[in-house]
């Protein structure tokens, strides 16, 4: 009946149109953004509903996590590496009318690398040297160093192009390139997109998407029950999916995500400074009943810092196999018969809560006493990530191709080793395609076999849709929701 | 009298699980088996398994202790630090101590109290002993403005001004006469801060405030299971019950006392 | 009486001042950068000093304290950090939930406890008083939050009465707005109702008691007559100052409903304020339920002197 009245109500607002073809979405989302600004906040809410739909950068990421070209129809990289000229799109508009130049991408980038930057990423732009503008559709970047990730870097939601009269006001009403336009914000309920008419590209499909914010599992199980929400493409409650995959009127849609979930580990903190221990404790965890207890089954089990649907990634799961006599020889050896204790942080998502519990059972099974606190992401940055007061903690990576943390002695936690820090380094002048995975395997193997942090599994991303819906991404190469290409099946 | 017997057979039940708790449950609390995970309520387990295989039964006898005990530090806390401080205002009555004394009240009164409790614990973190701490603070001035007024009432009495004129201070009458004479009605106010507590300790840690996994406590057992609530029902009737079972004992047994120790009422029903 | 309201003024000024202080210093001690909250993991330390130098964090806190107290005094609250819009306008956004939401929640509770508390104290000692005193019994024992979680097991979910949360906006009209805040109010008003009904009782029974109620009787009136002219009436002070009492309180006190039926009202605001540490959030949010605190608290205060002389000295 609900459903019924909606279908009304929308053929009563877009009266202009054919009838039966339903040409809105909503969509379910657990977090409302800030704001909606992608280049000065890290929080993945304003990507999610800004990224590829309201902004676009010089580059993007296509669902299946490659890079194409985005605002930049084609560019060419310098023999030496150290300049790249974009040729940009033509007839590109602004929501506001105003066109695209080449000075809006100088603005952009020379903005989001600027002394007072308060991009959340400012190291993607950190090896650009200068911003030139050739002419009105052509820019030319040049670097400090040759550096292979460039148009990786590009394509992240914090370097997209804003215009050059950026101000203040963009946070609650951006104006950006995409094939859509902002609508409206009703504060704590909903943000509303509509499709842009003057749209450079291939035009949207869906005439307007509506995004709901639901934080709460229990309410976003309701929701898509009462069609309230038509998908949910980050499900919070992987127990309930079950319940939707027996359910005709929905598709569930378990992708990748590159999040790689891990238990990170104080390396400087005794006694997780001798490599003993933290074997003992990889051979301690039982990964499958973290995925199975945590995430109800959703998830692959990862032995190094390496998504799995990487071409160049290494099953290492061999090096840290369940095995609690092996962890118990180990702690023994390392002088630690009689186990010891030490502190379990938990961040908010129940990846860590409910795999936090999990993990300081099948410690305490070999010995190790762990003592759990639960804190706001607020409390946790300050506490782990900057003030390293913690001996684990249990955290997702997100960030894509961050495998180059382990070359930053002062990451939180802690891991200084020479030889991955010449890697990576060698890494970043590398062009070549085959050397590149070389160097990315050796890495993936050294940290594994150095038992840096605990290594438990790629986070699954778990969506739950109406069946009628074409065109969701799967996979999560970045966290967006790209709306261009979906539509409703007839 | 029926009301005091029923509360307090609720109230013991639960104390005596709570103690049991101390040195036998029915399984390990901290155990997981993840392969028993959701059982209904059975011969195995009485109430069913959680989320994690855990005997919820199990995790409800540890729960009582930790809600009895959270509530009944913090009734200590309001009794030990607001009695007195009622007392001694009684005794300066209108002046510039028991002034500052009565709008501190009030000004403790006028803070949301939960907020509180969050402020609390995003200074000092999450734990059993901060949850303590956030329901204590919010019992004193209920303590110091009971124990102000029944003071004053009584400083008014013969037997006080025969006490002053044998010439004792304000301090020995207030601990020598005073305080006997409060006595039923701090007995009777503390079994209802009691049973506030303890539902201010399950919201504190339904939000995830109170003492930290593994032991288990009543408001995070329903936080945990909530979304689970549709799957398995029991996972979040049985802590649910369990709080209101507690709470009901006590307050039952809270007028029972209060018709039993208040004389003013006994005399009007008599 | 004007000395007295003049006295209780100046101690209301006091009063905030205090709690104006007391707010802004323990958020002082709160860990956790807003900057960092807002800029996550992979930040540079430069890049978060230009944030908190665009938040104005940088400035010594004193400075901070003044600006904040002199701009509330303007009505100017701020600029959220996370939010980047007024605080003031976020205020104002939320309130036009929770303050329908509180004023639901107290109207559904009077229409439940006003009634029942009378017919209890009337029919003092029946199966009917009985009951009703066990169930108000029952009704404070519940706690709220675990009543929202049934609810909305039973009406959203398995009925699917209601939606399980959110809130639509009054713009599409008051309908399905407050369709909306029904499930919450319930919620928040059955303890509240539990309460309500056994003030309402007890008030009655003791102004039945009463000497006026015996003239009453004497002059021929029924005992229901005697009960609505002048029992009613004398039963009421007490009856209001409660439900006074629980307006601030519900104002307040929804944070754990708001979050159970994600309502974007002021309860939830605060909670997520404090886990972004929007600090400026959190304080004027904080301040402005003290500021509505001290003020119900001072308008009954006076009411009751204006009432009763006795108490001007007395207090």
């Amino acid at each position: 009946m609900k459903h019924l009245l909606g279908g009304i109500a929308s053929l009563c607002v877009l009266a202009g149109s054919a009838y039966a073809q339903q040409t809105t979405l909503t969509i379910g989302m657990q977090l409302e953004p800030p704001h909606l600004d992608p280049t000065s906040a890290a929080a993945a809410a304003i990507d999610e509903v800004v990224y590829a739909n309201i902004y676009e950068g010089l580059t993007r990421f296509a669902s299946d996590g490659s890079v194409v070209p985005g605002l930049a129809q084609s560019w060419e990289i310098a023999e030496d590496g150290l300049s790249y000229t974009f040729t940009l799109q033509e007839g590109v508009l602004f929501h506001d009318g105003s066109t695209l130049t080449a000075d809006d991408v100088k603005f952009s980038l020379d903005r989001a690398r600027g002394e007072d930057s308060t991009n959340a990423q400012k190291a993607l732009f950190a090896d650009i040297d200068s911003v030139n503008v050739v002419d009105d559709s052509t820019v030319e970047v040049t670097l400090i160093a040759p550096n292979g990730s460039l148009l990786f870097n590009l394509a992240w939601g914090d370097a997209v192009i804003v215009d050059q009269g950026f101000t203040e006001d963009a946070k609650t009403a951006p104006n950006g390139t995409g094939p859509f336009k902002f609508a409206d914000w009703v504060q704590g309920d909903r943000v509303e997109i509509a499709s842009n008419p003057d749209y450079w590209g291939e035009a949207a499909k869906l005439e307007g998407v509506t995004f709901k914010f639901i934080s709460d599992p229990t309410a976003a199980f309701a929701a898509l029950m009462a069609g309230d929400v038509d998908a949910f493409p980050v499900f919070p409650a992987p127990e309930n999916l079950p319940q939707f995959e027996a359910d005709p009127r929905f598709n569930v849609i378990v992708g990748s995500t590159e999040g790689e979930t891990i238990l990170s580990t104080n390396n400087q903190q005794p006694p997780f400074d001798d490599v003993r221990v933290r074997e003992a404790v990889a051979h301690a965890i039982d990964r499958q009943a973290i995925i199975n207890g945590a995430m109800f089954g959703y998830g692959t089990p990862i032995g190094t810092h390496f998504a799995p649907h990487n071409p160049a990634y290494l099953d290492l799961t061999a090096n840290s196999d369940f095995d609690p006599e092996k962890s118990k020889a180990l702690l023994e050896e390392a002088g630690y018969a009689d186990g010891f204790t030490t502190t379990l942080k938990l961040p908010p998502p129940s990846y860590a809560r409910r795999g936090g519990e999990i993990i300081a059972a099948q410690l305490r099974a070999v010995g190790i006493e762990t003592e759990i606190t639960n804190l706001e992401w607020a409390q946790w940055l300050e506490e782990v990530f900057r003030g390293k007061d913690y001996g684990l903690t249990i955290v997702s990576h997100t960030e894509p191709m961050d495998i180059g943390i382990y070359a930053r002695p002062d990451y939180y936690f802690q891991y200084d080793d020479p030889v991955v820090q010449a890697m990576m380094k060698g890494l970043d002048a590398m062009t070549d395609a085959d050397d590149r995975t070389a160097v990315l395997q050796a890495v993936q193997t050294r940290i594994s076999e150095n038992y840096v942090n605990g290594y438990l599994f790629q986070l699954a991303k778990t969506g739950v849709a109406d069946a009628r819906i074409v065109g969701l991404w799967e996979n999560s190469p970045t966290q967006a929701n790209d709306m261009t290409a979906v539509y409703w099946k007839e | 009298m029926r009301g005091l017997l029923v509360g307090g057979a609720l109230a013991i039940v639960f104390l005596a699980a709570a103690l049991l708790s101390l040195i036998w449950t029915p399984y390990d609390v901290e155990a997981l088996d993840i392969a028993a995970k959701m059982q209904p309520p059975g011969g195995a387990h009485w109430f069913g398994t959680d989320h994690f295989g855990r005997d919820i039964l199990s995790m409800i006898m540890v729960g009582a202790r930790v809600s009895i005990a959270v509530a009944l530090v913090a009734v200590g806390i309001g009794i030990g630090l607001g009695v007195p401080l009622g007392l001694a205002a009684a005794t300066r009555k209108g002046s510039a101590f028991d002034e500052i004394i009565m709008r501190s009240n009030d000004l403790i009164f006028a803070f949301p109290s939960l907020l509180i409790a969050v402020m609390i614990t995003a200074v000092f973190g999450p734990s059993a002993l901060n949850a303590i701490i956030a329901i204590g603070i919010f019992n004193i001035p209920v303590f110091a403005r009971l124990t102000r007024g029944a003071a004053l009432s009584l400083w008014q009495r013969e037997f006080i001004l025969a006490a002053r004129v044998a010439g004792k201070g304000p301090a020995r009458i207030s601990v020598e006469h005073i305080l006997p004479n409060i006595a039923n009605l701090l007995i009777v106010q503390g079994t209802i801060q009691f049973s506030l507590g303890i539902l201010a300790e399950a919201g504190l840690s339904y939000i995830g405030l109170g003492v930290q996994p593994p032991t288990p406590s009543w408001g995070r057992m329903l936080a945990d299971s909530q979304t689970l609530a549709s799957l398995a029902p029991h996972l979040v009737l049985f802590p649910g019950f369990a709080i209101i079972l507690t709470v009901l004992g006590l307050n039952l047994m809270g007028d029972g006392l209060r018709d039993l120790l208040d004389p003013r009422i006994r005399r009007a029903r008599s | 009486m004007l000395r007295y309201a003049l006295k209780r003024l100046i101690s209301l000024g006091l009063s905030l001042v205090a709690a104006s202080l007391v707010i802004f210093l323990s958020l002082e001690i709160v860990p956790g950068d807003p900057a960092a909250a807002m800029l996550g993991i992979n930040a540079e330390p430069e890049t978060l000093k230009a944030l908190r130098i665009e938040l104005g964090l940088d400035k010594p806190p004193l400075q901070r304290y003044l600006s904040w107290t002199s701009g509330m005094l303007t009505g100017d609250f701020g600029i959220s950090y996370t939010y980047r819009a007024p605080v003031s306008q976020i205020i104002l956004d939320r309130i036009w939930i929770s303050l329908p939401l509180a004023l639901l929640a107290l109207l559904l509770s009077t229409l439940i406890a006003v009634p029942a508390g009378i017919w209890a104290a009337t029919k003092r000692g029946s199966i009917a008083d009985i009951a009703i005193v066990g169930t108000t019994q029952l009704g404070v024992a519940i706690p709220n939050f675990w009543f929202a979680v049934i609810l909305v097991l039973i009406f959203a979910i398995n009925l699917g009465w209601f939606s399980a949360g959110g809130f639509p906006g009054w713009a599409g009209g008051p309908l399905p707005a407050l369709k909306a805040l029904t499930l919450p109010a319930i919620a928040l008003a059955l303890p509240q109702a539990a309460i309500l009904t056994r003030v309402m009782r007890s008030a009655l029974l003791d102004t039945l008691g009463e000497d006026f109620m015996r003239t009453a009787r004497a002059k021929g009136l029924s005992q229901r007559q005697a009960i609505w002219r002048h029992g009613f009436r004398n039963a009421l002070i007490p009856v209001l100052t409660i439900i006074g009492l629980q307006f601030s309180f519900l104002l307040a006190g929804a944070i754990i409903i708001e979050n159970v039926f994600f309502l974007p009202g002021l309860g939830r605001l605060i909670f997520q304020a404090i886990a972004q540490r929007d600090l400026i959030v959190v304080e004027s949010v904080i301040m402005l339920l003290v500021f509505a605190v001290i003020v119900i608290t001072f308008l009954v205060d006076l009411a009751y002197a204006w009432v009763d002389p006795r108490l001007r000295s007395r207090a």
